[in-house]
């Protein structure tokens, strides 16, 4: 298919229309809204369905019915509507329903402002709902990637029962990148014997379902999760090494932050400093490979967020403790320049050599 | 005498809703106690049972069925 | 021997949890029998909201689904929406459920015109967590939120919440019943079995408001309950079809 030139927010759109997706529930939010337009011309001309919600914590919970009923479906919201969302989050997991969740993130806390950020790394990877669980995050770093990532995330979500997030930024959303979608394939969907679409012909009746009153049998649920956890941790981890094989200093970004993290490494070295990144793809299963490889090699890590610190944490515990970790972040909708990363380099290699 | 009026006693949890509609007034809490601990709702004079349903009708645990008895056919005269 | 009443198939073989004389288990039965007798059991996916009646899974024969407290509206609209025409989608709330955490989601609900049916099961409290105070409780009335009884200036009015939602365009079909005798209860059932031949006939959203006892949390015998009902609740909540669009089929 030929190159097209398209908005962040129309890619992701018109990539989960690929991925099989005809229905979306969201409520209006900058910096996302461009989505939310996008699809409510674009999912009937599919035979599909965008419904704007009366609020984010009302389309959480109309994902929750659709993806009762077997139907790929997604939501739209940025770091605000997110937070409205955790309830339902925390449900889609404890009933096992797949779903994608899409938050372009902006600055917060609060209110915040409405450039972006990613600042809600803690809540997509450490929960952020009640209760035990985690869920896959994916976090592109070009429209393209976007447009590749979308297929599986919601391939993920299917094969595990789980709802699967993809963390943008308000950069990502709203910059124009030429994109090429492969031709929309017919995705076998995966048999969902579970799901609540009437029993005819069918058996028994079947219940969707998170609450299980009896603690014995909680923890049997829980233990189940956990165990698909284990598989996801095992299976799903996707990350992106970029001259790292005889890096004396290794940056760690993630999302547009890496991109411009890379053209400091250019320049540091075109200096002579020896650079390279790892660029978690999977923010959640965060890959532990990459830091093992290289944590007796390196003299010092840098993570580099557009956040006063929140996967510095996970970078810390990836090194444990065999080499420095360093940071450098902007938060509120800055954005870091790579100047300003490349002098960050400097400062960690101990001045110009 | 068939009965009119059954009651599957282990689901009674007494409440009285049955004994209070019932038109003939022939419904009462037993003496005994059913596996749960409560007094069932019963019925003695099966033949004052006008097979109206109003019991089954109010009862909220599904305890009650009711059968009424079938007409005898009219006779060629 | 004729066979005159038994239970229906719609409802499962499982005994309930409600306490003695618990309206929720006759309103149950309603929709049972309502399903049944339409023989739509098997096309019709149920959403179990948060209350005493959260375990309705249980009981009621056919796919359900939970929602969390106050979203069964949004989940039924989610099902509805993506699910093949013919499939029937109702929702089984509570005051607190509906009508306080949830009254976003069933007031826009019903704006749409969702093609859902909606149980709204009106006890005038909240049973499951012990008695408090619901945005349906009467002034005066005495709770575990409201010691002293509801206080006007303090705590408020109750919300009518049929007449409320009469006004949206989108409502094809509201009425308020009563579960309080055998002869409302007939009439609950007709009320019930319109509010899914609207939904079937896909002329908008259908709700049935029963107005419920809660002998417990009240401190009434089951059978005093049904008289409080009565003599309480019919004055401040007036039975009646509040709205029908339906052509009067």
């Amino acid at each position: 298919m030929a190159k097209v030139l398209m908005k962040g927010n129309e890619v992701i759109a018109e990539a989960a229309v690929h991925a099989g997706c005809k229905y979306l529930f969201s409520y209006p939010i900058t910096p996302q809204s461009e989505l939310v337009a996008y699809m409510a011309k674009r999912l009937p001309e599919v035979g599909g369905l965008f419904l704007q919600a009366e609020s984010e914590v009302a389309a959480i919970n109309m994902v929750y019915g659709a993806a009762s009923a077997g139907v790929r479906v997604m939501t739209s919201s940025s770091s605000p509507g997110i937070s409205l969302k955790q309830e339902g989050i925390s449900y889609l997991v404890g009933s096992e329903l797949p779903a994608v969740i899409v938050n372009v993130m902006r600055g917060g806390p609060g209110l915040g402002s409405i450039q972006p950020a990613q600042g809600d790394y803690f809540q997509a990877t450490k929960g952020g709902g009640h209760g035990d669980y985690n869920i896959p995050v994916y976090a592109p770093a070009t429209l393209q990637e976007i447009v590749d990532l979308m297929a599986e995330a919601f391939d993920v979500a299917d094969r595990y029962r789980t709802p699967v997030y993809i963390l943008g930024d308000g950069m990502l959303g709203q910059m124009m990148e030429p994109v090429e979608f492969k031709e929309a394939v017919d995705y076998e969907p995966t048999p969902k014997e579970w799901a609540t679409t009437g029993t005819r012909g069918d058996g028994a009746p079947k219940v969707v379902n998170s609450l299980r009153l009896d603690p014995a049998d909680l923890e049997e649920h829980n233990n189940h999760l956990q165990a698909k956890y284990r598989q996801i941790m095992e299976n799903e981890v996707k990350y992106e090494e970029y001259l790292t094989e005889d890096a004396e200093y290794i940056i760690v970004a993630y999302g547009t932050v890496a991109r411009i993290a890379k053209n400091a490494i250019k320049t540091a070295r075109s200096n002579g400093y020896k650079v390279g990144m790892i660029r978690p793809i999977t923010l959640w299963p965060f890959p532990q490979k990459p830091f093992t490889a290289t944590r007796d090699q390196v003299k010092a890590y840098l993570t580099v967020e557009m956040s006063a610190g929140q996967m510095v944490e996970d970078v810390r515990l990836a090194v444990n403790g065999r080499k420095p970790v360093e940071f450098y972040g902007r938060t509120g909708g800055m954005v870091p320049t790579q100047e300003a990363i490349y002098k960050k380099i400097v400062e960690i290699a101990g001045g110009d050599q | 005498m068939e009965k009119r009026v059954i009651f599957n006693t282990d689901l009674c949890k007494g409440c009285g809703l049955c004994v209070s509609v019932c038109p003939t007034d022939i419904i009462f809490l037993a003496d005994n106690l059913n596996a749960k601990g409560y007094r069932p709702a019963t019925v003695v004079e099966q033949e004052k049972c006008i097979s109206c349903a109003a019991c089954g009708r109010m009862c909220p645990d599904y305890v009650i069925t009711i059968y009424r008895p079938e007409k005898k056919k009219k006779s060629a005269s | 021997m004729e066979l005159v009443f038994a239970k229906t198939k719609g409802l499962s073989d499982k005994a309930s949890h409600y306490c003695p004389g618990c309206t929720h288990g006759i309103i149950h039965r309603l929709v049972a029998e309502v399903l049944e007798e339409m023989d739509v059991l098997e096309d019709t996916v149920g959403v179990a909201s948060v209350g005493c009646s959260v375990l309705s899974y249980e009981y009621i024969n056919c796919d359900m689904t939970q929602a969390a407290h106050g979203r069964a509206p949004a989940v039924a609209t989610g099902l509805k929406r993506v699910l093949p025409e013919n499939r029937l989608v109702f929702t089984y709330q509570g005051d607190g459920d509906l009508a306080s955490i949830g009254m976003g989601e069933i007031v826009h609900a019903a704006a749409r015109g969702e093609n859902i049916t909606v149980i709204f099961v009106n006890n005038a409290i909240y049973g499951m967590t012990g008695g408090q105070m619901a945005p349906t409780s009467l002034i005066g009335q005495k709770t575990a939120t409201s010691p002293f009884g509801r206080d006007q200036q303090i705590q408020g009015s109750p919300i009518r919440v049929s007449e409320m939602l009469a006004t949206l365009d989108g409502a094809a079909y509201i009425e308020r019943v009563s579960t309080h005798d055998v002869a409302n209860v007939t009439k609950a059932k007709r009320a019930i079995r319109k509010a899914f031949e609207t939904q079937k006939n896909r002329q908008g959203f259908s709700m049935v408001e029963l107005l419920s006892t809660c002998s417990t949390n009240w401190g009434l015998d089951p059978v005093e309950s049904l008289g409080w009902v009565k003599e309480n609740m019919l004055p401040v909540y007036p039975l009646g079809v509040y709205k029908d669009s339906t052509g009067g089929k």
